[in-house]
């Protein structure tokens, strides 16, 4: 009863500093210094009609290769955890429940589908909504279902590692190249900005956007097929 | 903000609020793990509707889709070794 009564009443503080938060906010009328210079210069400085992904890969570049960076490290360490207890190469599908007809079949039509919004949302990152990040996702997503759908399946280990350190190097080496050529590092200025708005515009960022989808991508199947293809002694 | 937009972030916040009060009620845990799974698809409605739409693609794809599924995957390990 007393527990209760004390949870409640933290929830109740919570809910109050929060209360306090929203009630005293007032939106800003005009941006701030730094957002009214990205939303007037993301034309001419990075050439990207999405200005959110210009600030993510380009302004502030660094901080996503720090993100991605982190990603690796849990990745990492969640294989080094779960790499004292790998299953038998010859026990596929012994231990495993079966996983449902219509799982099995809708996962065949959506595979493809959802491989494909991967490639679209990466590569139209800076035009439309999405970019690196969220395309590795939904890649990764396909990963997922294809997991799920028949759990005995193995996946070639070498291919998704090196596909991860092969990206992860040439990001940071086309981050080295801006600060060689262009204004600092991964400047996207080392490529031409090209059409405003064309799909092969915007300097670097498209190629940036893959490296970054596919080292994301591998980093979170890596994730899921450790925890799948590992089994407790 | 128009007034639809702002009745439609209120019902998704309530919706949000039930469905997390559904999480921690509920006995089973694939109720609860569905409705966390909820309460992200939901915040992602609402990224959109307060016009940040690369956030609700995150959100989108790693809260509600690989979190949930994650979940899922776990428990059926659970279930797979505790049958042995």
């Amino acid at each position: 009863m007393i527990r209760n009564v004390l949870i409640a009443g933290l929830v109740a503080l919570l809910g109050v500093a929060f209360w306090t938060l929203a009630a005293g906010y007032v939106p800003d009328a005009e941006l701030n210094r730094t957002a009214a210079y990205y939303a007037a210069n993301a034309q001419t400085d990075v050439g990207a009609p999405n200005i959110v992904t210009g600030i993510i890969v380009t302004w502030r570049g660094l901080d996503t290769l720090g993100e991605v960076t982190v990603l690796f490290l849990t990745s990492a360490i969640i294989a080094l955890v779960l790499a004292q207890s790998k299953t038998p190469p010859g026990a596929s599908g012994a231990g495993f429940l079966p996983s449902g007809e219509l799982l099995t079949t809708g996962s065949r039509m959506l595979l493809p589908l959802i491989t494909l919004l991967g490639a679209y949302v990466i590569m139209n990152g800076h035009l439309t909504p999405g970019g690196g990040f969220q395309g590795g996702a939904i890649l990764a997503s396909g990963v997922l279902l294809m997991l799920l759908a028949d759990p005995s399946h193995r996946f070639a280990h070498s291919v998704i590692a090196r596909v991860e350190s092969i990206s992860g190097l040439a990001y940071v080496l086309v981050g080295l190249a801006g600060m060689a050529l262009a204004g600092g590092f991964l400047d996207n200025g080392i490529l031409p900005l090209g059409r405003f708005g064309a799909m092969l515009s915007a300097g670097a960022i498209p190629l940036i956007s893959v490296l970054i989808g596919l080292k994301v991508g591998a980093e979170f199947s890596s994730i899921l097929e450790s925890l799948e293809e590992t089994e407790d002694a | 903000m128009s007034t639809v937009l702002l009745g439609l972030g209120l019902v998704v916040g309530l919706a949000m609020v039930g469905a997390a009060a559904l999480a921690l009620v509920t006995r089973s845990t694939v109720t609860a793990v569905l409705a966390a799974g909820l309460v992200s698809l939901l915040a992602s409605v609402l990224f959109v509707v307060l016009a940040a739409p690369d956030v609700a693609m995150t959100e989108a794809a790693i809260g509600s889709g690989l979190t949930t599924f994650l979940f899922f995957f776990v428990m059926g390990r659970i279930r797979r070794e505790g049958a042995k």
